[in-house]
């Protein structure tokens, strides 16, 4: 009894923790309408913080709670608002939860840069260590009473705030209508700053409390984030009392199953499983049923304006950039170290996942966050099941993994959105934690996946292996082109943009998701399934697949030339990483940094770049010099006049920097003509005259060399040649006008009009 | 036996009673008038028939089916096809490939040929190939009618369709709506162009607060004192 007591305590300080968490979530998503998966990164960042001031550098508790919760934490979240979470409005579910993933991925990074793991740290004790009160015979450490004492005075704070105050009125005014509180002369965009403050004050105390408890370590201290979903969507992310509840369940169950768990009765396995990882489920488990159990989302008319936008693949162009793809590989290939291959057999890899995304992210608008766990699957699968590795075991692996795609996806296809992508988070977390550990699938280390039987060709080398995987991407892609231009692929997309119209027009939403499930699955799988070499369940972790979903984003999810260029973004990230040690930290925060411009640019880089391409079609003469150039650069290279290196930086510089500026250049007034083609033959020349292999002396060096000759002489010349003037980004559409308006127009329209558009 | 009926459905948001018991009937060959006051409960009746909100309490009926617990794809099967009020075009795709997949879910067999017609019916043929989001709304929502009557519909339900319409295309709306009709299919229609709704329809039912306050063929309705005193606010 006294026992059960004990953990009751200890169950609901947690649960304090959780509830506080929570609420920050809530006044956040109601009023901005965007879910915060950086939420638990916000909480680590300050606890962090909090021990720099606190324990290194010696400040009184006092002084340092002050400075981290009520100056440094508001600030924080005011600049996130303002430069971050502002220009998302009228963009997609998918791009918004993106860009609180990059946020995520950038926290995680600047905390592993300043703080380093590896280094020893003073501890971080908690509040009043070592002084504790009996209460009816059970002893109570200060720091959870004060737990206690925070969540009683946040529920409280809380409440007044929402009801009593101007602030807490017109919050509640914004989630209510947000356009209708404009109209009353309400600031939405004042309100949301400050409910981002708040929030994260809320995350900074919880992450405090908790770095109290369990000391500073960055994974419990994030994914206490999944502890505070959970409690957050049994309060349907609006109600803050069952918020709380729920918070007290979750706290209970945990300190509950710690206290059984240490019976001898209980049981170590279950049907041969191991279910050693089953206390760090239960918050994954419960966020699972209490998705489950919530009303099937309701149709509803009336979607926002998608600010993306993607046109129809055409077979000439896609079977043109697979060939061309395979052939620069194939080219490129036997000039590259054989660690340098292993690294870009590695982008494939992640190319291939990330392509995944397109028919089920990209066309049918369903975000998933749990890509690599289908690629950990398909690894298992083909490791496991016999054949060795030919096509059929292949075939099989893959089938089974889309299978297994279709069955989570089926409880929940119900939900919608950010539901939708949380169960799918909650899967690949659940897998972690009860599948990839069990003896059966990667006992306690690798195994090895066999390198597929290709029928007549030997397949050994890392070489090998790289056109390998470069096939199966461009075959793959091309599959995923087939899919777009059927009649599967005209209802995916009709599922994005309008799921009433569609079910209104006799189209089974349900059916038409656990296809768009089953076939990312299946994709998914073959990244797995085709890694060919030792494999460790810690590269198919949740965590990791967070980065590829935010950088095919990036690229743009829509295309499977965004995929290939967020597989290859990341697979060069890690480049970086293990080429240059002084860049380690950069690329630590490089993928969130780049998914923070999302907002801008929703569409994605790589559509950029296509459409440069897809004005040349065309354009037979132009087309004809691209490739002239080209074949001149490979020319150079086989009569050793250039080295390897120049050969590849130049042909990178031609494709990425050249070509999309011939149609640009050929459309400007005669003088900026002749400017921007010198200034490109300035590029071109510097790019393939430098001998690379001895001017510079690592891999990574070279790459952001080429990565900066790109952004000066790509990006300079398309300015020159540039002749329209600037469009404005935020034309008045609202007034029904759907062409933008430049900047001069706008500025004569608001004179003559008198008005501020 | 008529097309659809309504019998005694009513709608409750929370406290708020949106539809009140409304009995309505729709005949097949005829176009039947909804009209009422903003916020009259127009828009959540055509859910409640189109399956995207379930009823409080009573009955929809097509062709004698009850179809009250229907999921909306399963209706579109029964031949019940809608528009919306604030359009719902799949504006990624092209005016074309909105029609064509409705027609590839209804399964027709000569569905490129279907298509066209549709377009040519209502008069967007030389739009086919834009992007359905770029449209302006006149054009929008007769491509809308073109994508909901590719599903071969015997019940067409049209919510606010001359809205965003110029003055010859709203004609050209109402002769396409008397040839629809004179083909066997029956049609709902919400419409504030009163004009419109005079000249087009064989019955109208008159909704205020959620319930019907009159019925009856045009001229009926136009005389009636409860409906000008809804819409005028008048002493009855």
């Amino acid at each position: 009894m006294q026992e059960l007591l004990t953990f009751t305590i200890i169950g609901l300080s947690t649960g304090a923790i959780y509830a506080v968490v929570a609420s920050g979530l809530v006044v956040t998503y109601t009023t901005s309408g965007i879910f915060n998966l950086a939420h638990g990164a916000t909480g680590m960042l300050a606890a962090f913080t909090y021990w720099q001031l606190r324990f290194d550098w010696d400040l009184p508790a006092p002084l340092a709670l002050f400075i981290t919760l009520f100056v440094l934490c508001p600030i924080f979240g005011l600049v996130t608002e303002r430069f971050v979470m502002r220009g998302l409005q009228g963009t997609s579910e998918v791009v918004r939860l993106s860009v609180t993933v990059a946020l995520f991925a950038f926290m995680i990074g600047i905390a592993n840069w300043i703080w380093p793991s590896d280094s020893s740290r003073e501890a971080f004790t908690k509040f009043f260590e070592g002084n504790t009160v009996s209460i009816g015979g059970i002893n109570i450490s200060w720091h959870k009473l004060i737990t206690f004492g925070c969540a009683i005075l946040v529920a409280i704070v809380l409440r007044l705030l929402l009801y009593r105050t101007r602030m807490g009125v017109a919050m509640r005014a914004v989630v209510d209508d947000r356009a209708l509180t404009e109209l009353n002369g309400g600031r939405p965009d004042r309100v949301a700053m400050f409910a981002w403050a708040l929030s994260a004050m809320l995350a900074g105390l919880a992450g405090i409390l908790l770095a109290g408890e369990q000391q500073l370590n960055i994974e419990p201290l994030v994914l206490l984030v999944i502890n505070a979903y959970a409690a957050a969507i049994i309060g349907r992310l609006k109600n803050l009392p069952m918020t709380f509840a729920g918070a007290a369940v979750l706290g209970l169950l945990d300190a509950y199953y710690l206290q059984f768990s240490d019976n001898s009765w209980f049981p170590q396995s279950i049907l041969g499983f191991g279910i050693s990882g089953m206390r760090a489920s239960i918050p994954t488990i419960v966020l699972f049923i209490a998705l489950i159990v919530r009303p099937q989302t309701r149709l509803r008319a009336g979607v926002v304006r998608i600010r993306e936008q993607n046109k129809v693949p055409a077979w000439s162009t896609s079977i043109m950039g697979a060939v061309a793809l395979i052939a620069i590989v194939v080219a490129i290939s036997g000039m590259l170290t054989r660690s340098n291959t292993l690294l870009l057999l590695n982008g494939f890899t992640l190319a291939i996942v990330a392509l995944s995304l397109v028919p089920l992210t990209g066309y049918a608008g369903q975000m998933s966050l749990a890509p690599l766990t289908f690629a950990g699957l398909g690894a298992i699968a083909m490791s496991k099941l016999p054949g060795d590795g030919n096509l059929f075991t292949l075939i099989i692996a893959v089938v089974i993994v889309a299978l297994v795609g279709a069955l989570v996806a089926l409880p929940a296809i119900r939900l919608s959105g950010i539901y939708l992508a949380l169960s799918t988070a909650a899967f690949a977390v659940l897998v972690t934690k009860l599948v990839f550990n069990q003896k059966q699938t990667f006992m306690s280390g690798n195994i090895s996946v066999p390198i597929l039987a290709v029928p007549f060709v030997e397949i050994n080398s890392p070489r090998g292996r790289l056109i390998l995987a470069a096939v199966a991407f461009s075959l793959l892609g091309l599959g995923v082109v087939a899919i777009r231009r059927s009649r599967l692929g005209r209802r995916l997309i009709a599922l994005k943009d309008s799921p009433a119209a569609a079910a209104t027009l006799g189209m089974s939403l349900t059916r038409t998701k656990l296809a768009a499930f089953a076939i990312s699955a299946g994709i998914a799988a073959c990244a797995g399934a085709l890694a060919g070499d030792k494999v460790s369940p810690q590269q198919y972790d949740f965590t990791q697949s967070l980065p590829i979903v935010l950088l095919t984003v990036v690229g743009g999810v829509g295309t499977v030339g965004g995929a290939l260029f967020g597989g290859l973004m990341l697979g060069g990230n890690s480049v970086l990483a293990s080429v240059v040690p002084t860049l380690k930290n950069v690329t630590k925060i490089l993928p969130g940094t780049i998914g923070v411009t999302l907002g801008r640019n929703p569409s994605g880089a790589a559509n950029q770049i296509a459409d440069a391409y897809r004005s040349l079609t065309n354009r037979w003469n132009l087309l004809a010099f691209a490739a002239a150039g080209g074949v001149v650069i490979w020319i150079l290279d086989a009569q050793y006049v250039i080295s390897h290196w120049a050969f590849f930086i130049g042909g990178v510089f031609w494709i990425l920097a050249v070509t999309p500026n011939l149609v640009g250049i050929m459309q400007a007034p005669r003088t900026r003509q002749i400017i921007a083609s010198v200034y490109l033959g300035i590029g071109v020349i510097i790019a393939i005259s430098i001998d690379w292999d001895n001017a510079v002396d690592s891999t990574g060096k070279r790459l952001i060399a080429l990565v900066l000759l790109i952004a000066l002489f790509g990006v300079g010349a398309q300015r020159i040649a540039e002749n329209a003037p600037r469009i404005h980004r935020s034309s008045p559409d609202v007034i029904g006008l759907t062409t933008d308006f430049t900047d001069e127009e706008l500025d004569r329209a608001e004179r003559e009009l008198g008005v501020v558009l | 036996m008529s097309l659809l009926e309504v019998r005694g459905v009513m709608v409750r948001f929370g406290g708020v009673m949106a539809v009140g018991g409304v009995d309505l009937d729709v005949h097949a060959g005829e176009v039947t008038g909804l009209i009422g006051p903003n916020g009259a409960g127009k828009t959540t009746l055509f859910n409640v028939i189109s399956g995207m909100q379930e009823p409080t309490a009573g009955s929809v009926h097509v062709s004698g089916v009850d179809i009250t617990h229907e999921a909306p794809h399963r209706r579109a099967k029964r031949g019940l096809a809608r528009t919306f009020q604030r359009l719902e075009l799949f504006s990624s795709l092209t005016v074309r490939d909105n029609v064509r997949v409705a027609a590839e879910l209804a399964s027709l067999t000569n569905i490129d040929e279907t298509v066209d017609n549709l377009l040519e019916k209502v008069g967007v043929s030389d739009l086919a190939e834009q992007t359905a989001g770029d449209l302006p709304t006149g054009s929008a929502r007769l491509v809308e009618i073109a994508r909901a009557l590719a599903t071969g519909p015997r019940l067409l339900l049209l919510d606010e369709p001359a809205s965003g319409l110029d003055e010859a295309e709203s004609d050209r709306l109402g002769v396409l709506l008397r040839e629809l009709t004179a083909d066997g299919l029956g049609v709902l229609l919400v419409e504030h162009d009163m004009s419109l709704v005079m000249h087009v329809c064989d019955r109208i039912f008159v909704l205020d607060l959620g319930h019907i306050i009159a019925a009856g063929t045009p001229d009926e309705i136009q005389h009636d004192p409860k409906v000008l005193h809804a819409y005028l606010g008048a002493p009855s």
